[in-house]
């Protein structure tokens, strides 16, 4: 009896020592390659690009369940988002996404995928144990930007053309409000405490902040930089940290992402990065910030601490989505 | 029971409000007028001739419209008015554009679209011109009831010169056609040549027969042995010649101007900032490729959606007002925010720099500042402009006016409406 205790307790002892130190060390980052139908691997902390697997034609929106076990990954020109188990790399199955799946979000408890339809105007709900669509939301024209509140209770989809942010009640599945917003809206992203949501617009150069309770704009950000003609400030990707310290905006081909105090809301610097950048995913940590860069076909990792750009990884043709796992 | 029937006539009425609701939603009526062209000769047919372009362009812009319009309580109706070539434009336009109707989008040339234009009834309504590139219209003749959809000869012209400063090509040679289109074409080239320092080396008309057999290698060499030269810029509107010259010249040159690296309001090659959503969309509708004037009528229609939207207006004044002021922006595929020129009603935008099968540039080119907007670095400016027919921001049309009044009211019993429904809702929920 004590015997056994003592191997439980052993047992316990090296399996959490080995935890931690891959919690300490190991890390991966996935990223999808628009151009080079693939999906690239990289380790953030040697930085180092690990491998590279073929996905599917036009790999472009990713994301990775909750429990880290899988990755979602809209390959927009095979009209399906794939399952991509995060260990093996294989394909362990597909969703019905609806044509030309480009951005989907993933509510929290990682049962339903959100997925827009650009073509058709359309959002696409997913149940993914049963790996069905269980229903159809009419919005605006071309949707894009697509986003979960963290307690999973509305679902925002931004329509480029419509101009429009729609909140969906995800119970319901149907359009309670909608806010008109700056041309061109393209990503859409909730803070940690459900409160805000954030909202960049390409055209107009803008970073709106909307109020959940009221759905109105409470404050329009200008994300000009000093030296960089207006026309290449074209916000896309947005991440705000679980403390809503800070928020990260890439700004296409400005190559820059601007750093946001999610207090003040003011900009409190410009991070210079790869051409295009696209989209944002910080490590499980927070530690760090890794952008794609779809022009110069890297990645940035970007020092959170310090709020430095570290390292640049080669990973292939137009990267375009990024996650990452412990 | 009597609660369950409370319940029931609750819950028709508030159905019947939903159903009225309905019924109000605001409606804005367009119109879409075209004129059929006489078929040109044709250097080969390569190019299928479309009749009416444009038509498929305000067809989409009418479907996203009322797909924003299920938001918004509003509802968009075209009248697609479409004229034989030998009938008379003027008797038609009043056969059919009715005083309901205060916005029209125009695929008409110059003259035609003068004459309905100027006609009494036509002050009280906006024009949106999805076909004339002249210069004149927006300068000297210009008229306050027209915004211009497409990009002005000037500012093709200038978008083709900022990009050969880039390219230090500062040294032309220009060729121009018989066609007095080709004429005014060179105009615009030697007008931006002269604003941005750039020499034209050489001249010369092109008067020779359009025969391929002959033209093309014995005479185009021949031709073309003229002073030292950087590029050799193409006046040929029609396309009846200047396809020849590319790859047939005395010294091997690039070919600019209406053939060769052309400028362009929109291009099949075109798909940039979501532009390949509309290629998409509009191939699937219409079985082609979008041509400029459908580009052009699809941004008129938007424009009044877009405007109506913001507004929550049909009124023709408010629309223009918005229209014109500095609050309109609109997202045409192109990176930036598309605006007017109060000045001339022309539709700011940047050009297309294309070739056959690759977008080489997009205009205004990068270093051309302008101490308001990049883009008016294209074209007349508001101090170079003799168009002293400011489109009437400030007009105060009378019947506008009232009818806004109207508008307001009516808003006002939307509010009260919305009130006395979530009001219902409330004692529905206590039931």
């Amino acid at each position: 009896m004590k015997l056994q205790f003592f191997c439980v307790g052993f047992i316990n002892a090296v399996l959490g020592l080995t935890t931690l130190t891959f919690t300490a060390q190991a890390e991966t980052v996935f990223i999808t390659l628009e151009k080079d139908n693939a999906l690239a691997v990289v380790d953030p902390i040697k930085g180092e690009l690990i491998k590279t697997i073929n996905i599917g034609q036009r790999p472009r929106g990713v994301a990775i369940s909750p429990d880290n076990k899988y990755l979602y990954i809209a390959t927009s020109d095979d009209d399906t988002v794939k399952i991509i188990d995060t260990e093996s790399l294989k394909e362990v199955g597909q969703l019905p996404s609806g044509e030309d799946p480009e951005t989907f979000a993933l509510n929290s408890k990682g049962d339903r995928l959100y997925v827009s339809n650009e073509d058709d105007n359309l959002v696409t709900v997913i149940d993914i144990i049963n790996k069905k669509a269980i229903a159809q939301i009419k919005v605006g024209v071309e949707p894009e930007g697509i986003a979960v509140s963290p307690d999973d209770k509305w679902v925002v989809s931004a329509s480029e053309t419509t101009n429009m942010i729609h909140w969906i009640d995800a119970k319901t599945n149907a359009i309670v409000e909608n806010t008109l917003v700056d041309p061109r809206p393209r990503a859409a992203s909730f803070t940690a405490d459900n409160s805000q949501l954030w909202v960049t617009s390409e055209i107009a150069g803008t970073l709106m902040i909307l109020d959940v309770k009221s759905k109105k704009i409470i404050k329009t950000i200008r994300l000009d930089i000093p030296g960089v003609s207006t026309d290449k400030i074209q916000p896309v990707g947005i991440v705000i940290d679980k403390d809503m310290r800070w928020g990260y905006v890439a700004i296409g081909p400005a190559n820059r992402v601007a750093v946001i105090n999610a207090q003040t809301l003011k900009v409190e610097k410009f991070l210079l990065v790869g051409q295009r950048v696209w989209n944002l995913a910080f490590s499980p940590n927070q530690k760090r910030l890794y952008t794609t860069n779809g022009r110069s076909s890297d990645i940035s990792i970007i020092d959170l601490d310090n709020h430095k750009v570290t390292k640049s990884v080669g990973v292939g043709r137009f990267p375009w989505g990024v996650v990452s796992k412990p | 029971m009597s609660r369950v029937l409370l319940i029931h006539s609750f819950l028709i009425f508030l159905w019947s409000i939903n159903l009225v609701h309905a019924d109000e939603k605001q409606l804005i009526k367009i119109a879409f007028i075209s004129q059929e062209d006489k078929v040109p000769a044709a250097l080969s047919n390569l190019d299928p001739f479309i009749q009416h372009k444009g038509l498929m362009g305000a067809d989409i812009a009418i479907k996203d419209n009322n797909t924003t319009g299920q938001f918004t309580g509003q509802k968009y109706e075209i009248k697609k008015i479409l004229i034989p070539i030998s009938a008379d434009i003027i008797q038609e336009y009043k056969k059919q554009v009715s005083d309901d109707i205060v916005f029209v989008v125009t695929n008409l040339p110059t003259e035609q679209l003068k004459k309905i234009t100027e006609l009494d009834s036509s002050q009280w309504k906006l024009f949106f011109d999805a076909k004339t590139i002249d210069d004149a219209l927006r300068n000297e003749q210009c008229l306050d009831n027209v915004l211009h959809m497409l990009p002005s000869r000037a500012m093709r012209a200038d978008a083709l010169a900022q990009y050969m400063m880039k390219k230090r090509w500062n040294k032309w040679f220009l060729v121009t056609g018989p066609s007095p289109d080709d004429k005014n074409y060179s105009l615009a080239i030697k007008r931006a040549a002269n604003r941005f320092g750039i020499k034209i080396v050489a001249e010369k008309q092109w008067t020779h027969t359009y025969d391929a057999r002959r033209t093309a290698q014995s005479d185009v060499p021949v031709f073309t042995q003229e002073n030292e030269h950087d590029v050799l810029v193409i006046s040929d509107v029609q396309g009846l010649f200047g396809e020849y010259f590319t790859y047939r010249t005395w010294i091997p040159r690039p070919v600019i101007g209406t053939q060769g690296l052309v400028s362009t309001s929109w291009h099949r090659t075109h798909e940039q900032w979501g532009a390949v959503q509309i290629q998409n969309r509009f191939k699937e509708h219409a079985g082609r490729w979008m041509e400029e004037e459908d580009y052009g009528a699809y941004l008129a229609v938007r424009s009044i959606g877009e405007a109506s939207v913001r507004t929550q207006s049909n009124k023709m004044q408010i629309i223009k007002d918005y229209l014109l002021s500095d609050e309109f922006a609109l997202q045409g595929y192109k990176g930036k925010p598309l605006s007017f020129r109060t000045w001339n009603g022309q539709l700011r935008q940047p050009v297309l720099l294309a070739a056959a099968r690759s977008l080489v540039s997009v205009a205004p080119i990068e270093g051309f500042l302008h101490p308001t907007s990049e883009l008016d670095t294209l074209g007349f400016d508001q101090s170079e402009s003799s168009c002293n027919n400011v489109p009437n921001k400030n007009n105060t049309l009378l019947p506008e006016v009232a009818s806004e009044r109207d508008s307001k009211s009516d808003s006002k019993m939307e509010m009260i409406k919305t009130k006395l429904k979530k009001l219902i809702e409330q004692i529905t929920r206590q039931l």
